[in-house]
C-alpha cells in the first residue's frame, strides 16, 4: 500500500474508530480494571486506599448478609425464570394463530415491557396492598384471605416474583413469537397429514423448532434476573427482615450507604463469577443436548 | 401508524383463516384466553389512573372503589407542586435523546471500521470489544461513580449521558450489518477516490439506517427507563430524570397512593403515548435482535 493510502488509512481509523476506543476504554474497561484492584483494597471515598488482599473475598463469602442476598436472588430466579418462559411461550402460540386483532393484543402485552420498572414497581406496590389493594380484594371476592404481600417475609418475594413475571412476559413472547413464525409450514402440513394431534405437533415439531429461542431466552432472562434491582428498591428496599435483599441491592448499600467501595466491587465480582458460572454451564448443557438430538 | 398496521395484518391473514367449525371453537378458546390476559394486563393501568383521580377518603376504603368518586385532579396539582415534575420530563427527554444519538453514531462509525478497514490487531481489539459484553454493568458502577466523582461531574448530564454512549453490542450489531452489505456500492465511490470517511458519511450509514433503527430503539428505551445509575450520580432534584423523580415522590408522600398515582401516570404517560405511535417499529426492533 502507498503511503497516500497508509495515510488515509489511519485518518479513517483516528475519526471513526477512536470516539468508540477512548468511549469504551474510558467508561467500561478502565472502570472493571479499577473495581478489580479495589476489590483487594479497603476505601472509604475519602480515607487512604489500603490493600487488604483477598480479606474481602474471604470475608463475603462468609457474610450472613451476602449469603442471604445470594439465596434470595435465587429464590427470585427459581420463581421468576420458569413462569416467565412458560406463561410466554403459552402466549406466543396464542398470538400465533391466525386470528382477527392478533396485532393489537400483542401490542396490548408488550405494554408494561416499555412502561419503566419504578412507575411498574410503584403499581403493583399499590396493587398489592394488602388491606386497600385490588389483589386481595379480588382475592377475597373467590373466597381467599390475601397475604400480607410485601409486608410479609414469606410472601415478599413472591410479590416481586409477580410484578416481574407481568412486566417482562410480553417481552419473552415477542422474542418466542419471531421464533414461531420462523418454523417452516410443511413441517406442520406433513404432521397433519400423519394425523398427529394439536398436542403430538407441539412437542414433536414446535417445542424442538424452538430451541434456539428457548436458549435465547433462558440466557438473557438468567443474566438479567441475577442482577434484580429495581423493583426490589422500590418496593421493598430490600424488606421486610431482610427478605428481599438481593445482590445488587446489597452491593448498592455496601458501596453507597456504608461507603465500603472495597467490599461492594468485591461482590460485584463474585456475582459476576457466579453469572458467567451459570451461563459456561448453560451452554455446556445446550451443546450437549444439541448433540443428542442431531 | 399502529391502525394502518392492523389493517395490513388481518387483510392478509383472513384468506389462510379456515371456516371449519373445529377451528372456531379453538379460536373461541384462544379469544378468551387472550381476553383474560389482556384484561391482566391493562387493569393495573386502569387502577392507576383511577386511584389518581381519588380524594383520600376514597382511596382508602374496603371494599375499593373502582371507579373515582368524587373524581379530583387534586393528586394532580400536588405533584406538580411538590416536585419540577417538567424538569424531570426534560432530563429524561435531553439525557435519552442524547445519548441514543450519540450511541448510535459511535456504534456505527466504529461497527464501520471494524467491517471495512483492515488494520492492525483488529482481531484482538474486536474481540476486547466482544469481552466487555460478558461484564455486566454492576462491576463498573462503583468505580464509574469514583472516576465521576474525581471529575467532579456529580449532578451533571454528562455524567447521566456519557457512559450510556458506548457499548460493545451496537458495534457488533453494525459490524455484522456492514459486513453483509455488498461491496460493489461503494467500491463505485472508491474509484471516484472518496476515502473511508466520506463512504461513510454518505453512503454507508444511509444503508444502515434499519439497523441504526433497532438499535435507537434499544438504546432509547434502555436510557429512559434507566434507574441505578441515575440514582448513584444524581443527588440533586434539578438533574433528576422521570423514574428517579417518581421514586423520590415516593419518598415524600409515602403511603399518599392517589398521589403516588397521580405522579406514575406521568412518568408513564410519554413513553405509552411514544409507544402507541411506534408500536409496530418498537416491536420489530426488539424482536429481531439477537437472534438474526
Amino acid at each position: 500500500m502507498s503511503p497516500a493510502a497508509d495515510r488515509s488509512k489511519y485518518l479513517a481509523l483516528a475519526v471513526l474508530l477512536l470516539p468508540s476506543l477512548i468511549g469504551m476504554l474510558a467508561f467500561l474497561m478502565l472502570p472493571v480494571l479499577s473495581s478489580l484492584v479495589l476489590s483487594f483494597s479497603e476505601w472509604d471515598l475519602i480515607g487512604e486506599v489500603t490493600w487488604v488482599g483477598i480479606d474481602n473475598y474471604v470475608t463475603a463469602l462468609s457474610d450472613p448478609a451476602v449469603l442471604g442476598a445470594l439465596r434470595n436472588t435465587l429464590t427470585f430466579i427459581l420463581g421468576y425464570l420458569p413462569a416467565v418462559v412458560a406463561i410466554a411461550l403459552g402466549l406466543a402460540l396464542l398470538l400465533n394463530r391466525r386470528i382477527k386483532g392478533r396485532v393489537v393484543f400483542r401490542a396490548i402485552y408488550f405494554v408494561p415491557v416499555v412502561t419503566s420498572w419504578v412507575a411498574v414497581s410503584l403499581i403493583w406496590k399499590w396493587l398489592l396492598n394488602p388491606q386497600y389493594g385490588l389483589v386481595n380484594f379480588a382475592l377475597g371476592a373467590v373466597g381467599i384471605k390475601g397475604p400480607g404481600w410485601l409486608f410479609d417475609p414469606n410472601w415478599a418475594m413472591t410479590g416481586i416474583v409477580l410484578t416481574s413475571v407481568w412486566k417482562d412476559v410480553g417481552f419473552v413472547a415477542v422474542i418466542y413469537l419471531a421464533g414461531l413464525q420462523d418454523i417452516p409450514e410443511p413441517l406442520y402440513e406433513a404432521a397433519a397429514l400423519d394425523g398427529a394431534t394439536p398436542w403430538q405437533r407441539f412437542w414433536s415439531i414446535t417445542f424442538p423448532m424452538l430451541a434456539p429461542t428457548t436458549f435465547f431466552v433462558t440466557t438473557i432472562s438468567l443474566i438479567s434476573s441475577f442482577q434484580v434491582f429495581d423493583q426490589v428498591w422500590i418496593m421493598t428496599q430490600g424488606g421486610p427482615a431482610g427478605a428481599t435483599s438481593v445482590m445488587i441491592e446489597l452491593i448498592y448499600k455496601n458501596a453507597f450507604s456504608y461507603f465500603r467501595m472495597g467490599y461492594a466491587s468485591a461482590i460485584s465480582w463474585i456475582l459476576f463469577a457466579l453469572i458467567f458460572a451459570v451461563t459456561i454451564a448453560q451452554n455446556l448443557l445446550q451443546k450437549r443436548l444439541d448433540r443428542s438430538d442431531g | 401508524m399502529a391502525d394502518m398496521a392492523i389493517f395490513a395484518e388481518t387483510s392478509m391473514s383472513r384468506p389462510t383463516a379456515r371456516m371449519r367449525p373445529g377451528l372456531r371453537l379453538s379460536d373461541i378458546a384462544t379469544y378468551i384466553l387472550l381476553f383474560a390476559g389482556a384484561a391482566v394486563m391493562l387493569l393495573p393501568f386502569a387502577w392507576m389512573v383511577s386511584t389518581s383521580l381519588k380524594t383520600t377518603g376514597a382511596t382508602f376504603v374496603t371494599p375499593p372503589q373502582l371507579l373515582p368518586d368524587p373524581a379530583t385532579l387534586d393528586n394532580y396539582a400536588k405533584v406538580f407542586d411538590s416536585a419540577p415534575v417538567a424538569q424531570f420530563l426534560l432530563n429524561s427527554i435531553f439525557v435519552s435523546v442524547t445519548s441514543t444519538a450519540l450511541m448510535v453514531l459511535f456504534c456505527a462509525m466504529s461497527g464501520y471500521a471494524f467491517a471495512r478497514i483492515a488494520f492492525k490487531g483488529r482481531t484482538v481489539l474486536f474481540y476486547a470489544y466482544l469481552a466487555t459484553l460478558m461484564i455486566p454493568q454492576q462491576v463498573t458502577l462503583t468505580p464509574l461513580f469514583i472516576i465521576m466523582n474525581f471529575l467532579g461531574w456529580t449532578n451533571t448530564y454528562q455524567a447521566l449521558i456519557l457512559p450510556s454512549s458506548f457499548g460493545a453490542f451496537g458495534t457488533f450489531l453494525l459490524r455484522q450489518f456492514f459486513m453483509r452489505l455488498p461491496r460493489e456500492i461503494e467500491e463505485a465511490a472508491f474509484m471516484d477516490g472518496a476515502g473511508y470517511i466520506r463512504i461513510f458519511f454518505t453512503i454507508a450509514i444511509h444503508l444502515a439506517r434499519p439497523a441504526l433503527a433497532t438499535l435507537g430503539v434499544f438504546a432509547f428505551m434502555a436510557s429512559w427507563n434507566s434507574f441505578l445509575w441515575p440514582l448513584i450520580i444524581t443527588t440533586d432534584q434539578s438533574m433528576m430524570t422521570l423514574p428517579l423523580g417518581l421514586s423520590a415522590l415516593q419518598g415524600r408522600w409515602t403511603t399518599d397512593w392517589n398521589v403516588l398515582m397521580a405522579g406514575t401516570v406521568i412518568g408513564t404517560l410519554p413513553i405509552i403515548a411514544l409507544y402507541v405511535f411506534a408500536q409496530k417499529y418498537i416491536i420489530r426492533g426488539l424482536s429481531h435482535t439477537g437472534l438474526k
